[in-house]
C-alpha cells in the first residue's frame, strides 16, 4: 500500500481565531490556534469537550470559515481546501442505501472514477480490513467496528495527502477500540500519509501519534505541545512501558491544568 | 397484520347476512352480502371494464402528480423564494373540497379519463410534495458535509445525499396518497363520466341495482388496498437495505 505522496500533506496553522454568530449570542470558539503538522507525522489534538477541536478539523477541510489566522498546506496559502482533505467524522456517516462496497468508493466516484474502476481499486483492502465478505452487506448488518473500518477505507482511498480523524474510535467499547487502534496503527505505517487525529483519550493520543496538542476549554487555544518520541512500529505492551507511562502523565498533567476530566463523553 | 382482522370481517359480514335474512329485507334497500357476490359475478364483464378505466385513471393521474411533486419537492427544497411563493398556494389547494372541483374540471375538460385523472393528481400531488420536500430538509448535516469534503456541489449532493435519504419519506407519502387515489377517481367520474367505477355506481343506483353499487364499492376498496401493497412491494425493491423500524433489533 502506498498512499499519498512524499514530501507533501504538510500544514501550518497560525492565529486562527473564530466565532459563531447565533441568535441565542456569540460563542468565542478559538483563541489563535497554532499548529504545525510536518508530511507525513500523526498528530493528535486533544482536549476537553467543546474546546473546538471539531472546529480546527471543520475549518481545515474547508467547511467552515475563520475569522483571521493562515492555513497553509505544504508552505502555500490555500483558499480551496474542499476536496482535497480526507476527513473522517465522528459519525461513520456510512449511507444505509450503499453497500459496504459503496460505500467505501464513495470518495472515488466523487473523483470521477467509474463504478468498476472504483471497485477494483477497493477490492484487494477488503480483504485487509476484515470486510472482503461484508462487501455486498448493508451498514445496519455491521458491528461498530466494522462500520468504523468502512468508514476509515472510505477516507483511506481518497488518497489526499492530509486525513483528519475526528474521534474515530469514540463510540466503540474499550475491547474494540484497542483492537482498532492497533490496527489503524499497522495501516498507517504503510502507508504514511500525514493524519490529523481527535480524541478524548490519553492512551489513545500516546499509543498513536508522533506529536500530541493539547487544547484549552474554550475559547480554544494550545496550551501544550507533547513530542511522542516512542520507537514505531509500537507494539502492544508498550503501553505498560515506563517510557510510555511518563508521557501519559505528563499529558495528563496538562490536561488536568484546568482541571478538566479528559474521559467526559 | 394477519388473520385477526379477517376474522373481524367475517363476523361483520355474517351479522349482515344473518340479519337482513332474519328481517326479509329488499334487496334494493339492503342485498346481503352473498347477493352482491352473485351479482358481481353476473355481471363481472362491465365490473371489469369500469375498473380498467378507474385503474387508468388512477395510474395516469397518480404518475403524473408523482412526476410533479418530485419536480416541485426539489424546487421547493432548492429555492427560498419557490417555497415561499408556491408552498401556501399548494396548502390552499387541499382545501377545496373535491365533490366541488371535481365537477368544474369536468365542465373544463370534459368526460375524459384525462379530466378525472387531472382530479386525481390534484389531490394526491400535495402529500408526496410534502413528504419529500420534507425528507429533503431533513438529511443529515454531517453526510452533506462528508459529501462536500470529497468535493461534491449542489447537485451531486441533492443526487447522493438528499435524494436518497428522503426516498423512505417520499414512499410514505406515496402510501398516503394512494390510499385515497381511487376514492378520488370515483368521485370525479360519478361527477360525470362515459365509463369508470364512479359512473357505474351512479348507473347502478339510479336502476335500485344496489347489489351491484355494493359490489362496486367492493371492487375500489379492493383496488386501493391492492395499489397500496403495491407501494409497499415497491418501496422493498427500490430500498433493499430498508427495514420498518418496527423490528426493534439493535445492530
Amino acid at each position: 500500500m502506498t498512499l499519498g505522496e512524499a514530501g507533501q500533506g504538510g500544514l501550518t496553522i497560525e492565529g486562527l481565531t473564530k466565532t459563531f454568530r447565533p441568535k441565542s449570542g456569540p460563542v468565542f470558539a478559538l483563541d489563535g490556534v497554532d499548529m504545525v503538522v510536518e508530511p507525513g507525522e500523526f498528530v493528535t489534538l486533544i482536549g476537553p469537550s467543546g474546546c473546538g477541536k471539531s472546529t480546527v478539523f471543520n475549518i481545515v477541510a474547508g467547511l467552515e470559515a475563520f475569522d483571521s489566522g493562515h492555513i497553509r498546506l505544504d508552505g502555500a496559502p490555500n483558499h480551496d481546501r474542499l476536496g482535497g482533505i480526507a476527513y473522517m467524522f465522528q459519525k461513520d456517516l456510512l449511507f444505509p442505501w450503499r453497500t459496504v462496497m459503496g460505500n467505501a468508493v464513495l470518495g472515488l466516484e466523487m473523483d470521477g472514477l467509474s463504478r468498476r474502476d472504483a471497485r477494483e481499486r477497493i477490492g484487494p483492502y477488503l480483504e485487509r480490513f476484515g470486510l472482503a465478505e461484508f462487501a455486498d452487506a448493508y451498514p445496519d448488518q455491521l458491528s461498530g467496528g466494522m462500520r468504523q473500518r468502512v468508514a476509515f477505507l472510505r477516507t483511506m482511498v481518497q488518497e489526499r495527502s492530509i486525513m483528519l480523524l475526528d474521534e474515530p474510535f469514540g463510540a466503540l467499547d474499550s475491547y474494540t477500540r484497542t483492537n482498532l487502534q492497533q490496527w489503524l496503527m499497522g495501516v498507517w505505517e504503510e502507508i504514511r500519509t500525514t493524519v490529523l487525529f481527535i480524541t478524548h483519550d490519553v492512551a489513545e493520543a500516546v499509543y498513536l501519534s508522533d506529536r500530541v496538542y493539547v487544547m484549552t476549554p474554550r475559547p480554544g487555544r494550545i496550551q501544550a505541545v507533547l513530542d511522542i518520541e516512542l520507537p514505531r512500529p509500537r507494539e502492544r505492551g508498550i503501553e505498560i512501558t515506563d517510557a510510555f507511562l511518563r508521557l501519559e502523565r505528563n499529558l495528563k498533567a496538562e490536561l488536568h491544568l484546568h482541571g478538566t476530566d479528559d474521559h467526559d463523553g | 397484520m394477519g388473520w385477526p382482522p379477517l376474522v373481524t370481517v367475517l363476523l361483520v359480514l355474517s351479522a349482515w347476512e344473518l340479519f337482513v335474512r332474519w328481517q326479509d329485507i329488499r334487496p334494493a334497500v339492503l342485498p346481503t352480502p352473498t347477493d352482491v357476490l352473485d351479482a358481481m359475478w353476473d355481471d363481472r364483464a362491465n365490473l371489469w371494464g369500469a375498473t380498467w378505466i378507474t385503474l387508468q385513471t388512477v395510474f395516469l393521474g397518480f404518475g403524473s402528480a408523482l412526476v410533479l411533486a418530485v419536480v416541485i419537492g426539489v424546487l421547493v427544497d432548492s429555492f427560498g423564494w419557490v417555497r415561499r411563493s408556491i408552498y401556501p398556494v399548494i396548502v390552499v389547494s387541499q382545501t377545496l373540497p373535491i365533490v366541488a372541483i371535481a365537477p368544474l374540471v369536468v365542465i373544463w375538460f370534459g368526460f375524459g379519463i384525462s379530466s378525472h385523472a387531472f382530479v386525481v393528481a390534484m389531490y394526491t400531488f400535495f402529500p408526496v410534495a410534502v413528504a419529500l420536500a420534507q425528507g429533503l430538509a431533513s438529511t443529515d448535516q454531517d453526510a452533506m458535509n462528508l459529501l462536500r469534503t470529497m468535493g461534491a456541489g449542489r447537485v451531486r449532493l441533492l443526487l447522493k445525499v438528499r435524494f436518497p435519504s428522503a426516498l423512505s419519506q417520499l414512499f410514505t407519502g406515496a402510501r398516503v396518497a394512494m390510499s385515497f387515489a381511487v376514492i378520488a377517481a370515483v368521485i370525479a367520474q360519478f361527477v360525470g363520466a362515459v365509463e369508470g367505477l364512479g359512473i357505474y355506481m351512479l348507473t347502478m343506483k339510479n336502476a335500485l341495482r344496489t347489489d351491484l353499487v355494493f359490489g362496486a364499492v367492493t371492487v375500489s376498496s379492493a383496488v386501493t388496498l391492492l395499489l397500496f401493497g403495491g407501494v409497499v412491494v415497491l418501496q422493498r425493491l427500490v430500498m433493499p437495505w430498508y427495514r420498518p423500524k418496527t423490528q426493534g433489533d439493535a445492530r
